[in-house]
């Protein structure tokens, strides 16, 4: 080794020195890539929420008005129509005839629905008069919430100049109030804005989810478990273990044409059914699933597996008895996460039909419902103002059930997680 | 080599516990151990001795057919337990391991309580008929293992949370639950601290009351000072296998000694 002629000058010298500040430029410059990364993506996700935060937020309230509604007594089915018109048109006596005209507009079409379930809950309110607080129509709404500018030429307005000044009265007599937007969770979907509400898609969605999660998590598991655990090791387990690779990565809406042959028009199964779309996203996790669990499974290290073999359990003990329950969260987690990546998923749900415009929940997983994504997919498609900002606010609840699922997904891990 | 006291240590019986002729095994196109004969006394220590990666641990993995996990290990040649085939067809590798034990390199207790570690074998092996059976079989083991005074106030605690060496004595009693007839020991103190390592070859000299113990070691040391027989394999061939004292002051074959001496290894 004499003849070769390393660092001259020794660990001192100048160019040990500058080998020395050449490799702490390079750690540098790597740290500074690495904080430029992160920044980018955090300031992409605060867009990303801010913008559906401004835009959203606005759904979270809706403006009310309060009438003073009167049934005749004595009569066991009033018109509820006729009481509604007589309640608003008091309010305005003595107004001009344009602001009357309008008066009736400001009044959301529903709401004569709305007194017509609050009496059916309370009969004893026929032939009484009660104050009872109902929705104004999007372009009030709007007005109210100052998205309509004022200033603008009537013409060019969604409201009219007497429209404006009949609001202005009820807002003068106390009477609109903006309280939290309880529809946009007990309604289903509607055609009017300041009705719709999530309620269907939410119970869509969890359906579907539900009926996933049944098929997916035991097949997967199963799979999973003959795959890594039972089967031999040859070209069949190789090809296999490819071509589940590939699925995973299938895009999604394949899947869905998939469903619609098969589950639609070979099996007849009812056409945008939770259940239907929970069969379709269960395809789709079947792969994260057996993905996940396998590399549970194989992240238990082998000295258990010896360690119980070595004591006369058979095969099946041995993956029943240790390694399962110790792969147990990395399987809940990557089932949770195939999941929520199940909740976002809007291609294969539209082309099995659950983007029908349906006003009402479904009560079985049989019944025609929409999903969240698929319903944040009509309402953005919506024309109506209102729409806009309930996009939104859909966007933010389906996020809220993103996170709360992966929360769920950290809790079960520390929880269950093991040392060994 | 004088410290060793080897004189001392008589082989217990002449009774062979484990016959084994003309073992071969492969990993696939790879022959690991060639053709070897041996005699396991019944009541004795017999060590395993050789250099990395010359046979030893595959051919005592054939004494309770652990190779059988192993999906392109091949094994050929007879070895019996008692006179009975352990590869015959009729014989279950789940109920051959009950019968010969196992005690790893790594100490590896299951993540349970230090209870339910060495409860387990007997369990699947439907040996206890009550929990007060269950309760005896833990006890004894655990006695045995000389782990009793140490473990009996927090038997409901992870074997996990034990020191290494009372990791491996746990291991050791989980083997002896089943009252086994063989124990096999792959390097049971490799990864143990030179206290450890005394303690758990104190409890290899007890074990040879009750049962025939055969332990593969790095160490000549440790085979002088447990052993009563020695097997020195090289390149997966049996070189020689006789009493520990004769094997390691007067070695029949020249790979022996140099071996011994530290010239090969």
């Amino acid at each position: 080794m004499a003849d070769i002629d390393i660092a001259a000058g020794g660990w001192t010298s100048e160019a040990s020195r500058e080998n020395v500040r050449r490799r702490r430029r390079g750690e540098l410059w790597l740290k500074a890539a690495g904080l430029v990364a992160i920044t980018i993506a955090f300031a992409m996700l605060l867009t990303l929420l801010a913008s559906l935060v401004i835009t959203g937020f606005r759904a979270f309230t809706q403006t009310h008005v309060t009438l003073q509604v009167t049934l005749p007594p004595g009569d066991e089915t009033p018109s509820f129509r006729a009481a509604t018109r007589g309640a608003i048109e008091a309010l305005f006596e003595g107004a001009d005839e344009a602001q009357k005209r309008e008066a009736s507009r400001i009044l959301s079409s529903g709401a004569q629905y709305i007194i017509e379930s609050h009496v059916a809950a309370n009969p004893d309110l026929i032939g009484q008069t009660f104050s009872i607080r109902v929705p104004v129509s999007d372009p009030y709404d709007q007005l109210a919430k100052g998205l309509i500018d004022r200033e603008t030429p009537e013409a060019l307005r969604r409201v009219s100049d007497a429209g404006i000044a009949a609001f202005d009265r009820l807002s003068e007599a106390g009477l609109i109030s903006r309280p939290f937007n309880t529809a946009l969770f007990v309604n289903a979907d509607s055609r009017f804005p300041e009705l719709a509400g999530l309620k269907g898609a939410i119970i869509g969605s969890f359906y579907a989810l539900l009926t996933c999660f049944l098929i997916s998590f035991p097949i997967g598991i199963g799979a999973a478990i003959y795959l890594e655990e039972f089967a031999r090791k040859n070209r069949l387990s190789d090809f296999i273990e490819i071509n589940i690779n590939n699925l995973a990565a299938v895009p999604s809406v394949v899947f869905g044409l998939l469903a619609l042959a098969v589950f639609l028009n070979w099996f007849g199964l009812p056409r945008g059914a939770p259940f239907v779309g929970g069969l379709t996203l269960a395809l789709m996790t079947l792969p994260t699933i057996i993905i996940a669990t396998r590399a549970a499974l194989k992240a238990v290290p082998p000295s258990i597996r010896e360690a119980a073999l070595g004591v006369g359990a058979s095969k099946q003990q041995v993956v029943f008895h240790h390694v399962l329950p110790l792969a147990m969260p990395g399987i809940l987690t990557g089932t949770i996460i195939g999941l929520a990546q199940a909740l976002g998923e809007t291609a294969p749900l539209l082309l099995i039909g659950m983007n029908a415009f349906i006003t009402a929940a479904p009560s079985t997983p049989f019944d025609s419902a929409t999903a969240l994504p698929t319903q944040i997919f009509i309402w953005a498609d919506s024309p109506e103002r209102g729409f806009v900002s309930r996009t939104s606010a859909a966007i933010l609840v389906l996020l809220g059930f993103l996170v709360l699922m992966n929360a769920l997904a950290i809790y079960l891990r520390n929880r269950f997680e093991r040392r060994w | 080599m004088e410290d060793l006291r080897l004189t001392e240590r008589l082989v217990g019986t002449d009774e062979v516990k484990i016959q084994a002729r003309g073992v071969n095994v492969y990993y696939g196109e790879s022959h690991a151990i060639k053709d070897v004969d041996v005699d396991i006394l019944d009541k004795t220590v017999t060590a395993f001795i050789g250099p990395s990666g010359c046979g030893k641990s595959t051919f005592l993995r054939c004494l309770n057919r652990m190779n059988d996990t192993i999906d392109n290990c091949r094994v050929t040649g007879s070895i019996r337990l008692d006179g009975q085939d352990i590869y015959d067809r009729s014989v279950d590798p789940v109920q051959l391991r009950a019968q010969v034990g196992m005690v790893f390199q790594k100490p590896n207790p299951f993540p349970k309580s230090i209870y339910d570690n060495v409860a387990y074998g007997p369990r699947i092996h439907g040996l206890a008929r009550s929990k007060a059976d269950l309760d005896e079989i833990v006890e004894k083991s655990l006695r045995r293992a000389a782990l009793w005074n140490e473990a009996k106030d927090r038997l409901d605690q992870p074997g996990t949370g034990l020191s290494g060496g009372q990791q491996q004595r746990l291991c050791i009693a989980r083997a002896i639950a089943t009252s086994p007839e063989v124990l096999l020991m792959d390097e049971p103190c490799s990864a143990l601290d030179p206290i450890a390592t005394a303690q758990v070859e104190e409890l290899i000299d007890e074990l040879r009351a009750n049962f025939s113990v055969v332990i593969v070691t790095h160490s000549m040391q440790q085979a002088a000072r447990v052993s009563q027989r020695t097997a020195f394999f090289h390149l997966g061939n049996l070189v020689e296998y006789g009493e520990t004292g004769q094997v390691f002051t007067n070695p029949r074959d020249p790979r022996t000694e140099s071996y011994i001496t530290g010239r090969i290894g």
